[in-house]
């Protein structure tokens, strides 16, 4: 990662045009041309740097649902959750965390109902407890990490 | 509201967006609709908050933000809305919510991710944090993520 890769990585968490030629676009602002900026585009999310490039939907604005739920799985089963959590395609993301609790995954469904489920059918295949923590409120935040 | 060609965009945008020179008329191909529509129609879902932005996202480890700390602390509820939203307005936290507590094991009710690359770092963000709660911070803690075991992003099947 070079200084042109992390001057598109912090352009491009501000957003994106919607135009014609949008790659071309940034790519002016940027000084860079248009097929370099789509080259290195595919590198940072081929290596990983990048972990998603496009629109970031707002699932529950799609009828859709969100949730943080974490269990304690034991040290020994760890892999073996890991493995049962992520196969629910449900799951969005899943950390391991420093703590008792060491294991928070996100669960997205389309419907408020299918949440439920998932969380029961998790507890059923893992024999662990899901502690759902659905958010209550969201506060507003506008953080940008710097590359 | 969402009609059924808004969700087939959906679908077609999920996992990203066509690194094309114009990637908005290669959807539109593949959903046999004009780049015109397909613009105005991802345009509007932005501005309803449907999209909350079109944009990267990089993945904190790799930029060298190798401390991420998910902040928990212990507000009374009836001051969690005032104190939230000042937290979430400090410029290291990346997400602020209000989330119920699991007594008595969790008694957790205010999160905050901060985000550096050294642990000095983010322990001073904590230390920010903690003085701006000042006395109605009952008890806090910090899970650090150890390891991304998954991140796929929503998918829908709509």
């Amino acid at each position: 990662m070079d200084k042109i890769d992390k001057q598109i990585i912090n352009a491009l968490q501000d957003g994106f045009p919607i135009c014609d030629a949008p790659y071309r676009r940034v790519a002016a602002q940027l000084g860079l041309a248009e097929q370099e900026l789509i080259d290195r585009l595919q590198a940072l999310l081929a290596n990983g740097v990048l972990t998603r490039f496009g629109p970031l939907y707002n699932a529950e604005q799609m009828g859709g649902a969100l949730t943080l739920a974490a269990v304690k799985a034991p040290v020994e089963r760890f892999d073996e959750i890991v493995a049962i959590i992520n196969a629910f395609p449900e799951v969005a993301h899943n950390y391991a965390r420093s703590h008792e609790l060491n294991m928070w995954f996100v669960i997205a469904t389309e419907t408020p109902e299918r949440i439920q489920q998932t969380i029961h059918a998790i507890e059923q295949a893992t024999g662990l407890t899901v502690y759902n923590m659905p958010k209550i409120k969201e506060y507003f935040v506008n953080l940008k990490l710097e590359a | 509201m969402l009609d059924e060609t808004d969700r087939k965009i959906i679908q077609a945008t999920q996992a990203g967006l066509p690194l094309t020179p114009e990637p908005y008329q290669t959807i539109a191909e593949q959903l046999g609709l004009t780049a015109n529509d397909v613009m105005m129609r991802l345009s509007a879902m932005q501005n309803s908050g449907i999209i909350r932005r079109i944009g990267a996202v990089p993945n904190h480890y790799k930029l060298g933000y190798r401390f991420n700390g998910m902040t928990v602390w212990n507000i009374p509820d009836e001051f969690i809305d005032e104190l939230g939203q000042k937290v979430g307005q400090l410029q290291f936290v990346s997400h602020c919510y209000h989330r119920p507590r699991h007594p008595p094991e969790w008694m957790y009710n205010l999160f905050a991710m901060v985000h550096g690359k050294t642990q000095q770092a983010v322990d001073e963000q904590i230390q920010q944090i903690s003085a701006l709660l000042g006395e109605y911070n009952l008890g806090c803690d910090v899970l650090y993520s150890t390891k991304i075991l998954k991140k796929t992003g929503f998918r829908t099947t709509a």
